[in-house]
């Protein structure tokens, strides 16, 4: 890649810059600044994509009362009932089990105390079937 | 405890921690040298794998291994430590930053507030140096960044306790004693034949270049055998983890291409130049592949244009990076 190919096409960085290498004229390896680079961004957002649809599909469950408001906030911070359980010290079933609305609805202050700070969220939230 | 820490923005977060942490000690080598000497350059598909459902797709050695390759190689005396608890993690952290001690720490990538939110993601082989305190805060140079940042306490604890694939287990790391000087010639050799051992000499075919044929093969077959929307996504995963932030493009072909060049000086031999200029053109190549891929995913693809195509660059990639490494092999065998 030459220096003044280093592209820039505008990403999702919050305008921050990354560094990449490149050959200057003389042929010498330098780091240049890219905002981004058009394949990758498309790559990043397609990701994203996934993400969302997937937020979206959970949030429709829950509001129809299949699976507990648990499994909207997992799915917002692209959790799966493996990675949430090695935070909360439980086995994957037993957070598979608090994903539908019956044993969710039992379980005690202290373990949805331990969710919601986990997921960065109050317990009322967690609680409550989000409206947005 | 405050102190000046030579911050440099890098393109990947492992070597970049190791030229930073190496340079503070007064032995400043460029973030290139570290990636060649650690021997990071690599290639690995493997379905077996999977994250986030999508097979994984590897330029780069294990997490780790590059750090622990260059410290031996250099004779840099390291202390690692990984903890059970938080609260213990933390309390050597601070330990160490009173004695004036800069720490390189692994951490996962999703809980790091300063992060770029489109890239948080739950990853968790990134690594970072802590190098003062500020009350509760911590001065943080994270080599992806064009600046040291600051981070809260609670914050740098849920990343250095990132669960997960990978879980970094709080683990930290800082250097304890540094040779008289660096003896650069023969960690370069060394780094440069265990590249090439583990892309070409590897009998198991799904690494080095014999996994990107058989890369090749896969993705000419995904239309059929996942259907278009599972194909594309497999794909879009696959330009992710050779471009995306970390790699300084074209899945880390370039930054090993800039050491060979640095090679070349150390060790006054012209023909490492010479393939520098080929492993530039090779990672090229391969960064013709992520825009052919990429217009594949943005349905913009042309007509006549099909996952064949795509495998045919992989395969000129394939067949490029043997024919260079197998001289490179050699090359490097003589004194």
């Amino acid at each position: 890649m030459q220096e003044n190919d280093v592209p820039q096409d505008e990403a999702l960085f919050d305008g921050k810059k990354e560094v990449c290498y490149a050959v200057d004229e003389s042929g010498r390896y330098v780091l240049a600044e890219s905002a981004g680079w058009e394949p990758a961004n498309i790559a990043n957002l397609q990701a994203w994509e996934v993400i969302h649809a997937d937020i979206t599909a959970v949030l429709a469950r829950v509001r129809a009362g299949e699976v507990s408001p648990l499994a909207y906030h997992m799915a917002r911070h692209q959790m799966d009932a493996k990675l949430l359980a090695g935070y909360a010290g439980l086995f994957a079933w037993q957070v598979r089990r608090h994903m539908n609305p019956g044993p969710f609805g039992k379980l005690k202050p202290a373990r949805l105390e331990c969710y919601a700070t986990i997921l960065k969220t109050t317990v009322e939230e967690l609680c409550r079937i989000p409206s947005d | 405890m405050n102190q000046v820490f030579p911050h440099r923005q890098t393109a990947h977060c492992e070597s970049g921690v190791i030229a930073n942490l190496a340079t503070y000690h007064g032995f400043p080598i460029s973030e290139a040298m570290a990636f060649g000497i650690g021997g990071g350059l690599f290639f690995g598909y493997l379905p077996f794998i999977r994250i986030n459902g999508l097979p994984l797709t590897t330029f780069r050695t294990t997490p780790g291994s590059i750090f622990n390759r260059v410290t031996k190689r250099l004779g840099i005396g390291v202390e690692r430590r990984t903890f059970q608890h938080e609260e213990r993690a933390m309390a050597e952290l601070d330990r160490q930053l009173a004695k004036g001690i800069p720490v390189g720490m692994q951490t996962g990538v999703y809980w790091l507030p300063y992060f770029p939110p489109a890239l948080r993601f739950h990853f968790n082989a990134h690594n970072l140096v802590a190098y003062g305190k500020n009350g509760t805060d911590y001065l943080i140079s994270d080599p992806v960044l064009g600046e040291p940042v600051v981070c809260a306490a609670a914050d740098l604890a849920r990343a250095r306790f990132a669960r997960g694939a990978l879980a970094p287990k709080g683990k930290m790391y800082w250097v304890t004693s540094v040779p008289k000087e660096l003896d650069l010639a023969p960690a370069i050799r060394k780094g440069i034949r265990e590249v090439c051992r583990l892309m070409i000499s590897v009998p198991f075919p799904l690494i080095g270049t014999r996994g990107i044929r058989y890369l090749a093969n896969q993705v000419e077959r995904w239309p059929a055998k996942l259907g278009d929307r599972r194909a594309i996504l497999y794909l879009g995963n696959l330009i992710r983890m050779q471009e995306e932030i970390g790699t300084g493009g074209g899945g880390f072909r370039f930054i090993f291409a800039a050491f060979l060049q640095e090679a070349a000086e150390v060790l006054g031999d012209k023909r490492y130049l010479e393939m520098s200029h080929r492993m530039t053109a090779i990672g090229d190549l391969w960064r013709d592949f992520a825009v052919a891929g990429a217009r594949h995913c943005k349905g913009r693809s042309g007509a006549g244009e099909n996952f064949g195509d795509l495998a045919q660059i992989l395969r000129r990639c394939a067949e490029q990076e043997h024919a260079l490494f197998t001289e490179l092999a050699t090359l490097v065998r003589e004194r």
